[in-house]
């Protein structure tokens, strides 16, 4: 069987020099790759559990080459917002993720699409991975009628099914994300709900009295603290009298995880989705991560953090790297695959680009729209008392 | 000879018994119900007909409510339906947000409107907003209720009116009943839409009862939200006001009608939307307005409905300035007499009226 295989892909390999067309076919065929390697990955500090997730987590081939495009997309289509946002063409609040790619992967990938996430302003990476497109994300960041809210909502308000954004105000989602957990529970329907918040966030009252009430009622939400380490221009140290995130929960069991290593992420997801799913409560997780660019496009991210700190996390923990690095080095792929991968995802991101900047803006006679739902037209009062705009649901 | 006259006794009361009936005209049905108990009934049925209705805030399944207008609810429903929750207006506030989020139809009860600041960025930006900034995707089906505006004795942090405050912004909806009629009708209507409506319930008014008809106790009664009602016919000024002074107004016009001075009043029940049209309608017949409000007067109910009246059609029908009747412009003392003239009384509103009318 092999060396048939071996002879159909020479002469597949040679007809395709031949034609001169880039074909696309492996060196090798998949019986050669490694299916599925065990890893090691990080031990997990623990909270208030017996114990944290194994120290080792099983890739499959698949998995991998699906993490490896999905954290490259988010990577490039942060950077391409980094582009952009310089052209002027996307304008405002623009919080990027690139660095923390681990992270949305991560989760996503130890809970289902018919759970529930919820997270702050640093959305663009969870709004895909939740199910949004890159072209309607680049769309919304560019503020044109094809994006994912019609233009209307911006960089920090993004939404699909499951996904309740995108949020401004620093440490509301918590609470919104402790609602849908109980609706989670109110409807019986097994689902849970993720609920993000980043280390700056985590010194917020609402936060605490989240907590309590999640407890209380014991509530399926994962409480999520990604630990970048700078809450805008302020380190961890100089914001929080306790920089262990994972133990703020207090009497909620809480794991530090290391937010750099999708595996990692993915294996403490899987343990804290089974302890809410087994109505124990709320569980907290500390992802301890990094973001390359600064708080937001306005902010070069020099000014409070070291460029050799930046240059040290890149060269040392990429989340993409880590993961490339371990599938390579397991014959779990080659490296023509992933530069294949990599030239799509490219593809796709320029593609999206060339959408976001040639869709036009929303209609004017969207303005008023989408105030109330479910209501009949109605009449806004405009900027001057003879402008009387119109609004549907 | 004692028996007869018994006999002609009640037989002169059972025909005056059928007498009273038929002047009368009342429906036989009619009953007399507070405040409090149309709210209670509003709730008890919306929480039969829809399971994703529930009720959380403080103290409202197991005390009966801090005003016992969720009394008996916890009862008869249980924890699931009807959640006691800690005193962190802003925690629970957010949750019952998520919760309108993710399918379910909270009703939110603040204490008083006054602990609704703690949560009101949740009001504001997770509720009204969410709809708009998500192009539709997201809607949030709540009711957020509780007493609002001056209450008894209870000084200043206890005692501010939030209409104003609410009404600004779009993406709300804001109601404030004055009867029982009201409060069950536009308490339902809120519970059945779709999206976040602050309902502005008043303390005062919780133990006044209003005769109630048997139209109104059905359980499909609602009142839409958005239209005033005209509580009083009236030709010679239109007195514009919401929930509890909408009784001062009443009153003002029963002892102005005994000078021969009729005034039309509306009771708003509704903040926003604002029928302006209904008020408009009334100028154009009356040719005067007063408005009558509990709450400041800076950029207050009152300062808007004028605005509005300036802007529009009903301007050309004035004949004398438009005025406002508002609470005094400082924080509310306690002392009684202090308290007294902090709000408007009667004799406030008679004298506003016979200034604008310059009688």
């Amino acid at each position: 069987m092999r060396k048939m295989l071996t002879i159909i892909s020479n002469v597949l390999r040679g007809s395709a020099s031949r034609n001169g067309a880039r074909v696309v076919v492996s060196a090798r065929t998949y019986a050669d790759f490694t299916p599925q390697a065990s890893f090691d990955i990080k031990k997990c500090d623990v909270h208030k559990l017996e114990e944290g997730p194994p120290l080792q987590a099983v890739l499959t081939r698949e998995e991998g080459l699906q993490y490896y495009r999905t954290m490259q997309t988010i990577r490039r289509m942060e950077l391409k917002a980094d582009q952009l946002y310089k052209q002027k063409i996307i304008r405002g609040f623009c919080h990027l993720y690139d660095g923390q790619e681990a992270c949305a992967v991560g989760i996503e990938a130890g809970i289902n699409l018919s759970d529930h996430l919820i997270t702050a302003y640093r959305a663009h990476g969870y709004t895909l991975t939740r199910g949004g497109t890159v072209r309607e994300i680049m769309a919304e960041l560019t503020g044109r009628r094809g994006g994912i809210a019609k233009g209307k909502g911006g960089s920090m308000h993004m939404y699909t099914k499951h996904f309740y954004g995108g949020n401004g105000i620093v440490g509301a989602q918590v609470p919104l994300g402790a609602g849908v957990a109980l609706a989670c529970k109110y409807l019986g329907k097994n689902e849970l709900c993720v609920c993000l918040y980043g280390d700056g966030a985590a010194n917020q009252g609402q936060i605490f009295e989240t907590y309590n009430m999640a407890s209380l009622w014991k509530l399926p939400c994962i409480f999520i603290c990604e630990n970048n380490k700078y809450g805008m221009g302020t380190s961890v140290e100089r914001a929080a009298a306790s920089t262990d995130y994972y133990k703020r929960g207090d009497f909620i069991p809480g794991l530090r995880v290391d937010g750099m290593d999708v595996l990692c992420v993915r294996e403490a997801t899987k343990l804290a989705a089974e302890h809410c799913r087994s109505g124990k409560g709320p569980i907290l997780m500390e992802l301890q991560t990094y973001r390359y660019h600064g708080h937001s496009m306005s902010d070069p991210g020099i000014s409070y953090r070291t460029r050799d700190e930046i240059q040290e996390v890149r060269s040392k923990s990429d989340p993409i790297s880590m993961l490339k690095d371990r599938m390579l080095s397991n014959n779990m792929a080659s490296v023509e695959e992933l530069k294949e991968i990599d030239v799509e995802v490219r593809k796709e991101i320029e593609d999206a680009a060339q959408f976001a900047t040639t869709d036009p803006e929303p209609p004017l006679d969207d303005l008023c729209n989408h105030i109330f739902y479910n209501d009949p037209p109605m009449e806004v009062r405009g900027t001057n008392p003879w402008t009387k705009l119109k609004s549907i649901s | 000879m004692a028996s007869l006259r018994c006999f002609l006794r009640s037989g002169k009361k059972a025909v005056t018994a059928v007498l009273r009936r038929e002047f009368h005209g009342t429906p036989p049905a009619a009953v007399q119900v507070t405040v409090r108990d149309a709210l209670n009934q509003a709730m008890d049925e919306e929480l039969e007909r829809d399971e994703r209705v529930f009720l959380l805030g403080e103290e409202v399944a197991q005390y009966d409510g801090a005003y016992k207008v969720s009394r008996g609810l916890w009862k008869k429903y249980g924890d699931k339906r009807i959640i006691d929750t800690p005193i962190t207006e802003m925690g629970f506030a957010g949750i019952a947000v998520g919760a309108a989020m993710a399918g379910l139809r909270p009703i939110c009860e603040f204490m008083t409107f006054n602990f609704s600041m703690q949560a009101i960025d949740q009001v504001i930006n997770s509720a009204a907003k969410t709809y708009y900034m998500s192009a539709g995707l997201q809607s949030v089906p709540i009711v957020f209720r509780g007493p609002n505006g001056a209450s008894a004795g209870v000084a200043a942090q206890h005692s501010q009116c939030f209409a104003a405050w609410y009404g600004h912004c779009p993406g709300l909806k804001v109601v404030s009943p004055w009867s029982a009629e009201d409060a069950r009708g536009l308490l339902k209507s809120a519970i059945r839409d779709d999206n976040p409506v602050v309902f502005l319930e008043n303390e005062l008014m919780y133990g006044v009862p209003f005769e109630m008809s048997e139209e109104v106790q059905s359980k499909d009664f609602l009142i839409p939200i958005g239209k005033a009602k005209i509580e009083r016919q009236g030709t010679h000024i239109t007195l514009v006001s919401h929930s509890r002074m909408v009784s001062l107004c009443l009153d003002a016009a029963a002892v102005l009608a005994k000078e021969g001075i009729e005034c039309e009043v509306i009771n708003m029940r509704t903040i926003r939307p604002l029928d302006a049209e209904a008020i408009e309608t009334s100028i154009m017949k009356t040719n005067h307005l007063v408005t009558v409000e509990g709450g400041w007067p800076q950029f207050g109910i009152g300062a808007e409905i004028l605005a509005r009246i300036m802007e529009g059609p009903a301007f050309n029908y004035l004949d004398s300035p438009a005025v406002r009747v508002t609470g005094v412009d400082i924080p509310m003392p306690y002392a009684k007499i202090l308290e007294d003239n902090s709000v408007p009384q009667i004799k406030d509103i008679i004298f506003s009226i016979k200034k604008t009318l310059n009688v």
